[in-house]
């Protein structure tokens, strides 16, 4: 039995189940119900971490989530974490945690010569020096960064899983102490769906620790009924280990559920947490509150804690973490810690900051044989890896100073209370205003903002018969906002009432030194802010409550100040002679305590995290060892290799093979919007800059699309099924974009046209036929005789059956080649494929991907939008000029074209480039200069947008958007390099490279 | 002003650094002023340094709703660079990234302006273009940008997935190695301290509720600490512009929509440069305290509210993870929220007003940190000239009207 | 993340929708007849106020339909949803 400070009976710790752990390589038992501070405390391990800054050693202070100093690495290999809050972990077996940001070792850290240089090193000392020589901030950064940080990240892929859950309930109650419970009671007798989560593993909260009496009953007994009433309850869901993160607009909130953080890894099936959206109805915020340590000198010691934790340890864990005990407190709460305490076998003293308090708590410390001082301080803290002593004085009249002799007591622990903060987190997030409360010397919720109430100790009362009154009323007052009636309000349950005494502020206690003097009065314990930093900042004018936290770092840790913001704010307030509410409050941003990445991302990792979109014809791509690009959130053939051929043989091989004889693409991915209604054409014409109303039913047409602003922002080809049927083709990754657009029009500014819009991008499954034997392979697979180009001209569609497929086929063409895109219902394109695939087998069909498709259509100078326009393009920049209808009336982006710098003769038009050297494929993105210089700046006149070596040109071409650019025509421009060789030389040329008649396409 | 180094800090170390002086006065505003500069932001604080030490205005009043530093100053996720693609941006942030090179030594404060790099992510054709189009231009501007092969992004940020495996694989990236990260706040205080000591009145705590304009001139300014008069009013409020533009009675082509951005808790360096992905939408670095600070996308609707929707940062947490596989088991310590201006193009807005002596700074969107000395520094010039300075003349008002627009959004249009 | 009550099909989550900016911008009956600050002032200006803002909402994950919103910018809270077409309610922030 090494558990030193175990006490012998009590607690809700399972006895019979003991558990092992090791901690800095040490191995320690403890038992299921333990955390690992509770374990430690047990086994009289104090000195648990080292401070950020100075490296002091650091002990546990707390019992639970405001924890600042107790943070440990957990686990090891890939299930590593950081920072984890010793307070809430609970113990399984085989737990290995490892102390943080010491070095060699916890007990020997070489690091604590910081505290030594700390006069060096007072709060914003890094903004005052390390700016001269300017060359050397970089050295002196890397030397802060390794001090920092305080845990390792892991190093290998997270092994876990995480779920999300999204919920909608009537009432949502955050926090399972007595108020909550009362409050889920309420809401849930009225048949209300009610979420009811807790943090900790076991609900109840403070009646965990509590010794007293409800009903009759001891409390934990009262707790168990009231969970077994809920979860009798259908509509109601209990959620432990369940922590409420964050509160946002319109009762959305979010919580982090730790299905699984309590095993020594997730069993089979099962998520290690969960993250839960939640849009309540109603929420009762019944987070309760967390106690101030006291502002004394070196209060950072290890065996310095809160009073509030040394009870919950005692009672709940049955681990008396000291022998000889010091309660100092300014408020009545801590004499419940020293009685128990007292009554588990310590040596109880109690150091009280208030003059002569009375009352009956403190007559019956008095009665249980315990010293009290009052009236006094603690003016030393002795030990430093574990607190052995203290020294005391009495205050002197002001309450300011100290006067008289001093006082030595031995002592192992000190237990101390500053007075209690109500909760108020979520309430602040919820954007509820907060009012200062004199007699707690607290924040309290004001007014909510939200439909939301507090109750219990996050809104002040600190009475358990408050907590439970409040809890029933607000339960009862939620569900019937949301709609229930409830039958009554439920009898508020019986508790002895107690009245407890004035508690006395003292936010600075004093030392007898002037502050920064003879040792340190901790404010912030996990950043290392003192007292005196903010005496100092206040000193140096950053007075404003954000300047003081930022040039201080308080309440920036990992904790974010749950110890230490009010208590900084009230000296602050000190310092300025000024009311605290005067002062400011400070801002509470989610999370309330830190909320794992993986959870956040759930199960949009990986392959989910944007999944991929497919072509009917992905797994025939697959099987012929396509390479795939990604467009947008499509996956498409990039090329085809054979054997080991490389991309450039392979693209060389598909484009001749399309010129001299047929070749096949997958074109489902592009965009594909079928607009219906008489108005059609009329609105066709709105939004193209060409005229459509004359088109004839079963013609196509190329179409440009403009924003307002004048620019091209997609193009297609769309043809005239029916008289009031249009089939739009947009760009694969301008689909949606192009959709809303239409609808927008239609919906907000031409609600009286008679169309509607649907995508059908995902009904059809396209295969582009391209080549001088494209109508050969077509014939093959349908009756119909009529493809000649009299009967099947080009930019025309026919319907037909295509390899038994009812197919509409349109004869247009992306490559200036004959071209038949057969278009299929999706079911079908599988099928259809492999049918133009087989029938093609005697032309040798080769099938091509997206960068063939470039090259062919490069050699023909069509533009693709978003490559050879940026948005920054007009149709006459791209020398379109005769697809803008100059007739038609008014269109889209029309007006633009008359601005002065729409119109300007300099702007950027697309030409072709050749290079002298016919083997140089220019950089696409390269920018072009008139002239050349030895080194930049160089005055750039456009870009390279599109470049490929041409097959069937012999050489490289190149599409490039060039100032002035048709004016250049013969002209010889440079393209400088990035790895600093010749730039190359270049002509600029129109921007077609191969039958530029255009006899091919229309055979 | 007391001089800052290690040797004041050491000799006010022996007097327990009692005797440090205020960083800047608290002065009430006088009645007159010959320059009024609204908004103590890094921009605004800035402007007002400069028009005193380069441009010799003695008689300047900086005014400040609330506190110094306290929008999007303090709020941002302090990346500095000067890759941008057009000639006008890019000679803009240049100006702005030659400041920041002597800007601790320039105010005797030290902003921690850290030279760490700058990486912006391809993952696919259309990004390595684009990459490469920037990388082109940036070049032949005279300023620093390498383009990295996937291999070579591996080394720069080792927590980074470069397998060809994951959704979008990384294929490469461009880094400007002068980028990097400064600490936000000091920037704020550093320009304070500085402007204070050449006779700057900063004024905080004091809200500007209507402008004084007589026949389209401006003659000062409503506060809620009096009426101040000034022949010249330069705004610089991020997030409030079109407030103060409609107090002068005209609109402007801004919306003001949430910007989000969250920290996880500290852990040791694991990664030094900044790493950008406008593909997926995820901005990572990790400050000198450890916390790997990441920036999350905008929200499309107007807000004032320096809060954005929570999917927002769910949105980008899947493609964290897969980039930083690492970061899974790492935690959201803090979320927070500003307010941005965003104007068509993308670009800022500096110059003149519709009303005479009134000027205006704003528009900087998502990225008006990296700008803040430059910023600062045209807008002193313009405000001191009345006339717009070299660099901002581009950012005219009036560009929307002749629609000579510096398309930064457009630029990475995405089709087909 | 709002709770958009849709006209069409009720309460539903933010991530459902789109905002698109402000409302009740008409497109020029000539844009001929603008001058460019005229034209501008359509295409770019916006009125982006701090306080009640009447602003088009599409639920884009769910009927498509667009429709109005007039939205507090500063408390976030939506004050009315209303339909294409119908005049910009009375309200109060």
């Amino acid at each position: 039995m090494t558990q030193k400070n175990r006490l012998a009976e009590g607690g809700r710790i399972d006895r019979a189940k003991p558990v092992s752990f090791r901690f800095d390589g040490a191995s320690y038992s403890g038992f299921e119900g333990d955390t690992l501070a509770s374990a430690l405390l047990a086994n009289n391990v104090h000195l648990v971490s080292r401070s950020f800054k100075y490296h002091r050693p650091r002990g546990i202070l707390t019992a639970g989530a405001e924890e600042p100093n107790a943070l440990v690495q957990l686990r090891q290999g890939a299930r590593t974490e950081p920072n984890m809050r010793a307070p809430q972990i609970e113990l399984f077996g085989g737990l290995v945690a490892e102390s943080q940001n010491r070095w060699p070792s916890l007990e020997f850290d070489i690091g604590a010569i910081n505290n030594r240089l700390s006069r060096l090193i007072p709060s914003g000392f890094y903004y005052k020096t390390f700016m001269w020589p300017a060359s050397l901030w970089m050295t002196y950064e890397r030397v802060i960064r390794n001090a920092a940080g305080l845990g390792r990240g892991p190093t290998e892929p997270d092994p876990d899983r995480y779920d999300h859950r999204n919920a909608w309930c009537d009432v949502l109650v955050a926090g399972a102490g007595p108020a909550g419970l009362m409050a889920a009671l309420a809401a849930g007798r009225s048949g209300a769906r009610v979420i009811v989560a807790d943090e900790q593993s076991e609900m109840g909260g403070s009646l965990l620790s509590d010794t007293g009496e409800i009903d009759g009953k001891p409390p934990a007994e009262w707790v168990a009924d009231a969970l077994a009433e809920l979860a009798a309850m259908p509509e109601v869901t209990v959620l432990p280990r369940t922590t409420v993160a964050g509160y946002y607009d319109h009762n959305f909130l979010t919580m982090l559920e730790r299905v699984a953080d309590h095993l020594p890894q997730p069993p089979q099936n099962t998520p290690r947490e969960r993250f839960w959206q939640v849009r309540a109805k109603q929420v009762v915020l019944a987070t309760g509150a967390i106690e101030r340590p006291l502002t004394f000198i070196d209060n950072d010691r290890p065996g310095v804690m809160l009073a509030g934790a040394v009870r919950s340890y005692a009672n709940r864990y049955a681990v008396l973490p000291g022998r000889k005990v010091v309660v100092f407190t300014n408020n009545d709460s801590a004499y419940h810690t020293a009685i128990d305490l007292a009554g588990a076998g310590a040596h109880v003293a109690i150091v009280d900051l208030r003059k002569a308090p009375r009352g009956a708590v403190i007559d019956a410390a008095r009665a249980a044989g315990i010293e009290i001082l009052d009236n006094h301080a603690i003016t030393a803290v002795h030990g430093a890896k574990r607190v052995t002593g203290i020294s005391v004085r009495n205050l002197d009249e002001s309450g300011r100073g100290v006067t008289g002799p001093t006082r030595s007591m031995a002592c192992d622990l000190v237990a101390m209370s500053g007075g209690w903060n109500p909760t108020v987190h979520l309430f602040s997030q919820s954007r509820g205003k907060l009012r200062f409360d004199d007699a707690l010397a607290a924040f309290v919720p004001d007014k909510s903002f939200a439909a939301e109430r507090s109750v219990g100790a996050c809104k002040g009362s600190m009475q358990l018969a408050e907590c439970l009154k409040d809890g029933a009323l607000a339960g009862a007052a939620a569900a019937r906002d949301a709609g229930f009636e409830a039958k009554k309000v439920p009898a508020i349950p019986k508790v002895a009432s107690g009245t407890e005494g004035a508690m006395l502020p003292v936010w600075v206690v004093p030392s007898g030194q002037k502050l920064g003097r003879g040792g340190k009065h901790f404010i912030d314990f996990q950043n290392d802010v003192t007292a005196a930093d903010l005496h100092l900042a206040h000193r140096e004018g950053y007075v404003s409550v954000e300047h003081l936290k930022r040039y201080t770092t308080t309440g920036m840790g990992t904790d974010q100040g749950k110890t230490s913001n009010v208590t900084a704010l009230a000296i602050l307030a000190e310092l300025q002679q000024a009311p605290i509410p005067a002062v400011g409050t400070t801002t509470f941003r989610p999370p309330y305590t830190p909320v794992t990445f993986g959870a956040i991302a759930g199960r949009n990792i990986g392959p989910f995290m944007d999944p991929a979109r497919l072509t009917a014809m992905h797994d025939w791509h697959v099987a012929h060892g396509a390479k795939f690009e990604d467009v947008g959130q499509w996956k498409r053939p990039w090329y085809y290799p054979k054997g080991n051929e490389s991309m450039h043989d392979a693209v060389n091989r598909e484009v001749l093979a399309t010129r001299s004889s047929v070749g096949m693409l997958d074109a489902s991915t592009l965009g594909k919007i079928d607009i219906q209604g008489p108005d059609s054409a009329r609105f066709l014409d709105m939004i193209y800059t060409n005229a459509w109303s004359k088109l004839p039913v079963g013609a196509c047409r190329y179409g440009l699309m403009l924003r307002e602003d004048g620019m091209v922002f997609d193009d297609g080809v769309t043809t005239r099924i029916a008289e009031n049927r249009f089939l739009m083709t947009t760009t694969t990754g301008g689909a949606a974009r192009v959709l809303g657009w239409l609808e927008e029009w239609l919906q907000t500014e031409w609600p009286e046209m008679k169309v509607y819009c649907t995508s059908v991008t995902e009904q059809w499954a396209t295969i582009a036929i391209n080549g001088p034997y494209a109508r050969h392979v077509l014939g093959a697979l349908t009756d119909d005789d009529k493809l000649g180009p009299k009967d099947f001209p080009f930019m025309t569609m026919r319907e037909m059956t295509v390899a038994g497929a009812p197919a509409r086929v349109y004869r247009i063409s992306f490559t200036g080649e004959l071209a038949f895109e057969v278009n299929v219902p999706r079911r079908h394109g599988h099928a259809v494929w492999e049918a133009v695939w087989q029938a093609g087998q005697k032309f040798g069909i080769t099938p091509y991907g997206t960068e063939t498709m470039h090259v062919l259509r490069a050699e023909k100078g069509f533009i693709i939008v978003g490559q050879d326009t940026d948005g920054t393009v007009t149709p006459m920049d791209l020398g379109l000029d005769w697809i803008v209808a100059r007739k038609k009336g008014d269109f889209i982006g029309r007006r633009s074209f008359a601005r002065p710098d729409t119109s300007r003769e300099d702007r950027k038009q697309l030409v072709g480039l050749l290079t002298e050297d016919p083997h140089a494929v220019l950089t696409e993105g390269a920018q072009i200069v008139q002239e050349t210089r030895p080194r930049p700046p160089m005055k750039m006149i456009g870009y390279v947008t599109s470049a490929y070596h041409s097959p069937v040109a012999g050489r490289s071409i190149a599409l490039a958007l060039v100032a002035r650019g048709r004016d250049r025509i013969g002209d010889t421009l440079w393209v400088p390099r990035l790895d600093g060789g010749q730039p190359i030389k270049v002509t600029v040329t129109e921007p077609v490279f191969y039958d530029k008649e255009g006899v091919r396409a229309r055979g | 002003m007391s001089k800052y180094s290690i040797f004041s800090l050491a000799r006010n170390a022996l007097s327990y650094h009692e005797d440090w002086q205020r960083a800047w006065r608290s002065p009430d505003p006088k009645p007159e002023y010959d320059i009024i500069v609204i908004g103590g932001g890094g921009h605004g604080l800035g402007t007002a340094y400069y028009l005193a030490k380069e441009f010799g205005y003695k008689n300047v009043a900086l005014l400040e709703k609330g506190w110094l530093g306290g929008g999007n100053t303090g709020r941002n996720t302090t990346i500095v660079r000067s890759n941008y693609l057009w000639d006008e941006s890019a000679a803009l942030y240049e100006h702005a990234l030659k400041l920041w090179e002597g800007l601790s030594q320039e105010l005797n404060f030290n902003v921690m302006f850290s030279q760490r790099g700058v990486m912006n992510l391809a993952h696919n054709l259309h990004d390595w273009r684009e990459l490469n189009r920037r990388v082109h231009a940036i070049r032949l501007n005279g300023i620093d940008s390498e383009i990295l092969t996937a291999a070579q992004v591996k080394k720069e940020a080792p927590i980074f997935n470069v397998s060809p495996d994951s959704r979008y694989p990384i294929m490469g990236a461009s880094i400007q190695r002068r980028g990097g990260t400064a600490r936000h706040d000091a920037v704020a205080w550093g320009y304070a301290r500085a402007a204070d000591a050449r006779g700057v009145d900063i004024i905080q705590n004091c809200e500007v509720t209507g402008l004084t304009i007589r026949n389209g001139k401006i003659e000062g300014v409503e506060t809620t600490r009096g009426a101040i008069r000034a022949k010249r009013v330069g705004v610089v409020v991020a997030g409030h512009s079109s407030v103060l533009a409609d107090m002068a009675g005209f609109r402007m082509p801004v919306e003001s929509n949430p910007l989000q951005a969250l920290v996880s808790d500290p852990i040791k360096p694991v990664l030094d440069c900044v790493v950008m992905s406008s593909a997926v939408h995820v901005y990572v670095s990790q400050s000198d305290k450890g916390e790997l600070v990441i920036g999350a996308g905008s929200d499309l609707h107007v807000s004032y509210s320096q809060r954005g929707s929570f999917d927002i940062v769910e949105g980008i947490m899947g493609a964290l993870c897969e980039l930083v596989p690492m970061v899974s088991r790492l935690k959201m310590m803090r979320q927070w929220g500003g307010i941005v201006d965003v104007t068509p193009d993308r670009s800022p807005i500096i110059g003149k007003t519709p009303i005479d002596g009134l000027f205006v700074n704003c528009g900087w969107g998502t990225g008006g940190f990296k700008a803040t000395p430059g910023s600062a520094h045209v807008f002193a010039a313009t405000l001191a000239k009345g006339e717009p300075h070299r660099l901002a003349e581009p950012f005219a008002l009036d560009r929307f009207h002749s629609g000579r627009l510096i398309d930064e959004a457009g630029a990475a249009a995405v089709a087909h | 993340m709002f709770l958009i009550d849709c006209p069409w099909c009720g309460p539903r989550q933010q991530t459902e929708f789109h905002c698109q900016g402000e409302a009740h911008i008409a497109r020029p009956k000539d844009p001929d007849a603008l001058s460019d600050e005229e034209w501008a002032n359509y295409v770019f200006n916006r009125t982006n106020p701090k306080g009640v803002h009447f602003e088009r909402w599409v639920h884009n994950h769910g009927c498509r339909r667009w429709f109005n919103v007039a939205r507090d910018t500063v408390t976030d809270r939506i004050l009315a949803i209303y339909r294409m077409g119908e005049k910009r309610p009375k309200v109060k922030s």
